[in-house]
């Protein structure tokens, strides 16, 4: 007999939970609490020299962080995960374990816009140099490594346009080149599509959005996938040298398959700092429990909405994956057949003012500078997010002055757009 | 037996019967991995047997080293081995010279040998291969969980305790298997 596998609802409200060892009890407690008692020393010094399995300090690992840790692995398939303070806080924990001054990034030149900017001033400011590709261009992706790469990152779904990246042709690049892919899994979210299967050697999240689902709690996770030999590249001395910080251990050597995660815990959020809060932790938990069904009907309303504004006068053009004339509509049938997410652009003839006109008349949405929420939220780029850039730079970074943003919520698809038809009318 | 995947309930059953185990090939240095696993074994309540011909006659976390296991004095339940996969088949010989035989062969997380494997299972010896039994009773414990680890366990039960220690959980947990992690053990694959 072989192991029954749990499908992805079941792995969404179970994996990593269990009822408590003492109390019984059933929901993940809330482990509020900055250390953990040791039994004696010896128990401390097993601990802290990285030989039993435990908590010591909130800052490297903590219970309820831990279920969440476990619940994102599981769905994306990965050995091990870590919970970190944010989405950005996960980006620069991974790149800190792989990146020494001088070394080089491979990126995606469509990406959620914060990452452009931490890619570019914060990593710059680490001597870690940024190389971008397009990609709607594999080929240049082959063209920008160099032997000082030591990364490729890419989204799944890019924000905010809704672009869907090849992911298994980013794969094979990352391969043939020794370099472990990143994936940004934020905008589809595991239900949507699992990038370790297709390559992928770690996933980051912005648990912020759809995970967490709620808009209450920031958060940031990634995911080991276990896929990645480091000691065969020999390049990332976090991974397979003896380590200084831990009396000369090898992670790779002694962790196996999940030592990139346990480099992230010990080597990184250590000593950078961004641990996430339990009590964040716990909300984001119960988010995820409803992860499916609340992923569906984002992606059934988005294509609703989708759908109605392509037929408007009003609007020029309408950029969703899940349209089926849309360029990246095959890409979308293979890598998110369920649906292509609640986040995209569409134009509006009037340009600028339109824009501005728009999100001050809608009712129903919400002005504000996030996605990945129950309620639906919108934007005008061009007026917030992307002021500061000159107008060629916004057109480049998908946020010319026509452009507007939505994340469709799990309200009825009928009052959002009803709210949308008065909001272009009035 | 399939040795590209074991049913957890296999090898949860072999370190529920397992009380004596001899680690050939641990070493005395304390960052190496088999240090981990014999120290971490140890306080899980096996009676660990260091075998190692370099440090015999020393003391490892005082437990007497033996230089072979046919040194060893005492019955031994489960071979652990530590050593590369091309040792495998003459440490599979000792073992079996024994008397009583073990019941188990484990060979350490990246160590396989499937000659010493048919070898060992065709004189009715039960064989792990390429895990480490610290991370299994890590994983089937739900432990290793608090290192964010993947454990591929579910469950509605709840976890029990080992003894009177703080962060110390017993291996007769009910679960059942939770989820895969198909790529990676794709990627481990030996001569990728
Ligand atoms: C795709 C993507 N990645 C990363 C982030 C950053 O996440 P956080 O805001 O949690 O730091 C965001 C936030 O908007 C995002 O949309």
């Amino acid at each position: 007999m072989t192991d029954r596998i749990p499908g992805f609802a079941t792995l969404a409200i179970h994996a990593g939970a269990q009822p408590d060892p003492t109390t019984g009890a059933r929901a993940t407690p809330i482990y509020q609490t900055t250390s953990f008692v040791f039994e004696d020393v010896d128990h401390a010094a097993s601990l802290f020299g990285l030989q039993t399995f435990g908590n010591i300090y909130t800052r490297i690992g903590n219970p309820t962080n831990a279920v969440l840790e476990e619940r994102v692995a599981a769905l994306e398939g990965g050995t091990a995960g870590l919970a970190v303070a944010s989405g950005h806080a996960a980006q620069i924990v991974v790149m800190h374990c792989l990146m020494r001054p001088g070394d080089e990034l491979v990126a995606a030149k469509k990406l959620y816009g914060g990452s452009i900017n931490q890619f570019n001033h914060a990593f710059k400011n680490f001597g870690w140099n940024v190389v971008w590709a397009e990609p709607d261009d594999i080929g240049t992706f082959e063209r920008a490594v160099s032997p000082k790469t030591k990364a490729i990152f890419i989204e799944s779904i890019a924000n905010p346009g809704g672009v869907i990246t090849d992911i298994e042709a980013v794969g094979r690049i990352a391969k043939s080149a020794g370099v472990p892919l990143i994936v940004d899994n934020t905008l589809a979210t595991p239900y949507l599509c699992k990038p370790i299967d297709y390559g992928a050697d770690v996933v980051v999240h912005s648990l912020t959005k759809f995970l967490g689902g709620h808009g209450n709690s920031i958060g940031g996770l990634i995911v080991d996938g276990g896929t990645f030999n480091w000691s065969r590249e020999k390049r990332y001395p976090m991974l397979c040298e003896p380590r200084p910080e831990y009396h000369g251990i090898v992670l790779h050597e002694t962790f196996g398959n999940f030592a990139f995660a346990i480099a992230c815990r010990v080597l990184a959020l250590r000593d950078l700092g961004p641990a996430l809060s339990p009590f964040n932790a716990f909300l984001i938990l119960t988010g995820i429990e409803t992860l499916p069904l609340r992923m569906q009907r984002h992606c059934d309303n988005a294509l609703a909405v989708a759908q109605w504004l392509v037929d408007r006068r009003e609007v020029a053009w309408v950029s969703y994956p899940g349209l089926a004339g849309d360029r990246y509509h095959n890409l979308a049938k293979k890598y998110v057949p369920q649906g292509a997410g609640s986040v995209f652009t569409f134009g509006l003839k009037g340009g600028y003012d339109a824009g501005v006109k728009l999100v001050s008349n809608v009712k129903l949405f919400s002005h504000l500078a996030n996605i990945g929420d129950t309620r639906s939220l919108i934007i005008h780029p061009a007026s917030t997010t992307h002021r500061q850039l000159t107008d060629a730079q916004k057109i480049q970074a998908g946020a010319g002055p026509d452009v507007v943003r939505l994340s469709i919520g799990l309200e009825d698809k009928e009052d959002i757009i009803a709210d949308l038809e008065q909001g272009l009318a009035a | 037996m399939d040795h590209d995947n074991y049913d957890d309930g296999y090898i949860r059953g072999i370190l529920n019967t397992v009380k004596t185990i001899a680690m050939v090939g641990v070493s005395a240095n304390t960052s190496r991995p088999s240090y981990f696993a014999f120290k971490y074994l140890l306080e899980r309540g096996y009676r660990m047997i260091p075998v190692n011909p370099v440090i015999v006659g020393q003391e490892l976390l005082g437990r007497k080293v033996y230089a072979k296991l046919t040194d060893v004095p005492e019955p031994i339940d489960m071979v652990d081995i530590f050593r590369a996969p091309r040792y495998a088949v003459e440490i599979v010989e000792e073992a079996l010279a024994l008397t009583p035989r073990p019941q188990v062969i484990w060979m350490q997380l990246g160590i396989r040998n499937d000659e010493a494997a048919k070898f060992a299972e065709a004189n009715g010896l039960k064989v792990v291969m390429n895990r480490c039994p610290k991370i299994e009773y890590g994983r089937l414990s739900s432990e290793i969980a608090w290192m964010g680890v993947n454990t591929r366990t579910l469950s509605a039960k709840k976890a029990q305790l080992f003894g009177r220690g703080i962060q110390r959980m017993a291996l007769n947990r009910v679960t059942l298997a939770g989820g895969a992690t198909d790529a990676a053990v794709r990627a481990e694959k030996p001569g990728r």
